[in-house]
């Protein structure tokens, strides 16, 4: 285990050693809010960061397991490819954007717009999600243990929204549907994979009613 | 009864062409989209003409005496810097929006001549990659394909903010664009209307803007330069807020600039003209004295090496090329006329690259029209095009004494309209009057 200091060691440098160095765990501590911390990794490593993280933690990762022993701030494993990102607080606004794969567990809740435009990523919420979470999100999971604030799945394509609380006034073209048996089996695998204390069976699932994938001047009030 | 000839007096306000678009969306029920730019009569950099040396000045020998076009962007921050071997460089255009044909004979036409191209919406192809030794990978709030590998392998990054023929529009590929492999590189269903978001979906103002460049930075390892583009509008406050928010190079694009499909409405009313945008971008760069440190690069509507040279002497430290391009390739090309017709077009008029059916092949998707662009070939006729316009720029350069295409200046420009010499802020032809300036 390799250990870093941010009050000493610049993020650039420790981040260089993350691209360099991918061998093994990685311990950084003293984030204190720092920016861009642990982006752009690719490789199967471990990293622990204790502490609150700024923008864009672990932002474009690939492979690596990363873990925040904090909040994050906006932006965190935005466009991750694959690997693990888990939060141990909250996480502020856009947690996964466009992320195209891996999986983003958040202990705690997440602002606005968490998943926005999410192209196949799973993300966990345990906590609640703020508001036009799932914005155009076009494929993946985002799956909410507590509530969704307004306009949840606002434009979305073909992700699927799973959440067990309460959802506000739902986003345009987002529509509750059926809980299949695939989807319930789908969704307790990923419960029991990332250890999620949940049932699959508690869970209702939003969805597209794909009213806008083609222009269509009948649905001109949607728009 | 015969007709009048004198009742048959048209309206200014109502002339056939507003009738009949008024008479469309009576029947139809919706905006107009096309590809293209803006068709409106505009002012262009045709209302300036340089001042050639004579008594004041020392003309350089035309084909003799040297006058250097190469150009080097994003030394500002990046430990590799963009060397270009002339100030022309290719616009950003998708994937999806082109084929894959004229992608490759874009960048095969590019690498021979030392410049760069530039993907677009949809992420980068291999086949753009392989045939483009220089290659801007664009940052857009899509982020459709977007990926670290690609980031890492390309050799500046561009975030979109904006663009001329739709500044605060999104992306729009309609469905019969979308085919099996363009909706795997966007993640999408095929057959759907792509509309991509206008914003960004994890940075809203310069501040963020800052750090999201921070991010790509350290991504990239400081190795490559990030470009911001920006559409023409308030492109004195947008100069300044790229350059806070670190943009190795600015990229502005006029109202003149080319889209695959947008609104019409917006296409011909949103933004501001290619001529008075570059003069606004340099003076935000020289107020924060970083003119010639962060380049700027011009685009939106530049179709010659007289349009290229102007923009230079305005300021600029390299123009980029969209539709011309395009033109290159064989677009509105008199050939398969038919083919126009089945369109309700004509060559010479046609902006219908949103139906997919492009007569030439070039945005098109579909295999049989693809053919009628091959690569190489296309590549020929682009390379000729850039190379003509490279000749141009450097024969009013030496004409008015210069020995490097940089160093033409606003001093050898003057305007023939009242309107451009107070957009380009240089003086009306035949006096020393700047409108706005001096009396």
């Amino acid at each position: 285990m390799k250990t870093f200091d941010l009050n000493v060691d610049p993020v650039r440098m420790v981040n260089q050693e993350l691209h360099d160095s991918p061998v093994g765990g990685f311990s950084i501590n003293s984030p204190e809010g720092r920016h861009c911390i642990a982006c752009g990794v690719d490789a199967e490593i471990d990293v622990t960061i204790d502490g609150h993280v700024g923008y864009y933690c672990a932002g474009m990762n690939k492979l690596a397991s990363i873990q925040i022993a904090g909040n994050a701030g906006p932006g965190v494993a935005e466009n991750m490819m694959s690997g693990s990102v888990r939060i141990k607080g909250n996480a502020s606004q856009y947690a996964g954007a466009s992320a195209h794969g891996g999986t983003l567990i958040i202990e705690g809740d997440a602002s606005s717009r968490c998943g926005i435009s999410m192209k196949g990523a799973d993300i966990i919420v345990m906590g609640s999600v703020g508001h036009m979470s799932a914005f155009m999100a076009q494929s993946g999971r985002l799956v909410i243990c507590g509530d969704a604030g307004d306009y949840l799945g606002d434009s979305i394509y073909e992700a699927d929204i799973y959440i067990l609380g309460e959802t506000g006034e739902l986003g345009v073209d987002c529509i509750e549907k059926k809980m299949t048996a695939e989807h319930r089996d789908s969704l307790s695998d990923l419960l029991i994979a990332n250890k999620i204390d949940r049932s699959a069976k508690e869970f209702r699932r939003y969805g597209s009613a794909r009213k806008l994938y083609n222009f269509n001047i009948d649905h001109a009030d949607d728009y | 009864m015969t007709t009048d000839k004198k009742s048959l007096r048209p309206s200014a306000t109502f002339p056939q062409d507003v009738l009949d678009e008024i008479h469309r969306a009576a029947d139809q029920g919706i905006y107009e989209i096309r590809g293209f730019g803006a068709k409106r009569d505009l002012p262009t950099f045709d209302d300036l003409v340089l001042l050639g040396a004579s008594m004041s000045r020392y003309p350089l020998e035309g084909y003799r005496e040297k006058c250097g076009t190469d150009v080097i962007l994003g030394n500002r921050f990046a430990k590799k810097p963009i060397e270009l071997k002339i100030p022309i460089t290719i616009a950003g255009m998708s994937f999806g929006a082109l084929g894959a044909n004229a992608k490759e004979a874009i960048g095969r036409a590019a690498s021979e001549l030392g410049t760069s191209t530039t993907t677009g919406d949809g992420g980068m192809t291999e086949e753009e990659r392989q045939s483009s030794k220089t290659l801007v990978y664009q940052v857009l709030p899509s982020r459709y394909g977007l990926n670290p590998d690609d980031l890492r392998r390309a050799d500046a990054l561009e975030v979109v903010v904006g663009q001329g023929a739709k500044p605060g529009g999104g992306g729009m590929l309609l469905g019969h664009k979308i085919t099996e492999r363009v909706a795997a590189m966007r993640d999408l269903p095929q057959d759907i209307d792509q509309r991509s978001a206008c914003r960004h979906p994890d940075w809203t103002g310069p501040d963020d803007l800052e750090i999201k460049i921070q991010e790509l930075r350290e991504i990239t390892d400081w190795q490559i330069p990030i470009y911001v583009k920006v559409g023409a509008t308030r492109v004195h406050y947008d100069v300044t807020l790229a350059v806070k928010s670190g943009a190795d190079v600015v990229v502005v694009d006029g109202m003149q600039g080319g889209t695959a499909a947008t609104q019409d409405v917006f296409i011909e009313h949103v933004g501001i003209p290619t001529l008075p945008a570059v003069r606004m971008a340099v003076e935000a760069l020289q107020d924060l004295q970083m003119h010639r440190k962060v380049q700027l690069i011009v685009s939106g509507g530049i179709r010659s090496g007289a349009d290229a040279a102007k923009a230079l002497a305005l300021g600029a430290d390299a123009v980029s090329l969209g539709s011309a391009a395009m033109v290159a390739l064989g677009c509105n090309r008199d050939v398969y006329r038919e083919d126009y017709e089945t369109l309700g077009t004509a060559p010479g008029y046609c902006h219908h690259c949103h139906t997919g059916r492009c007569p030439v092949g070039i945005t098109t998707q579909d295999a049989d029209l693809e053919k009628r662009l091959e690569p190489k070939q296309g590549a020929r006729k682009l390379r000729n095009y850039l190379m003509t316009m490279v000749l141009e720029i450097q024969t009013l350069a030496r004409a008015c004494g210069k020995t490097h295409a940089l160093n033409l200046e606003p001093e050898d420009l003057t305007a023939l309209t009242v309107e451009a010499a107070a957009m380009a802020q240089v003086p009306l032809a035949g006096t020393s009057w700047i409108p706005g300036k001096n009396k």
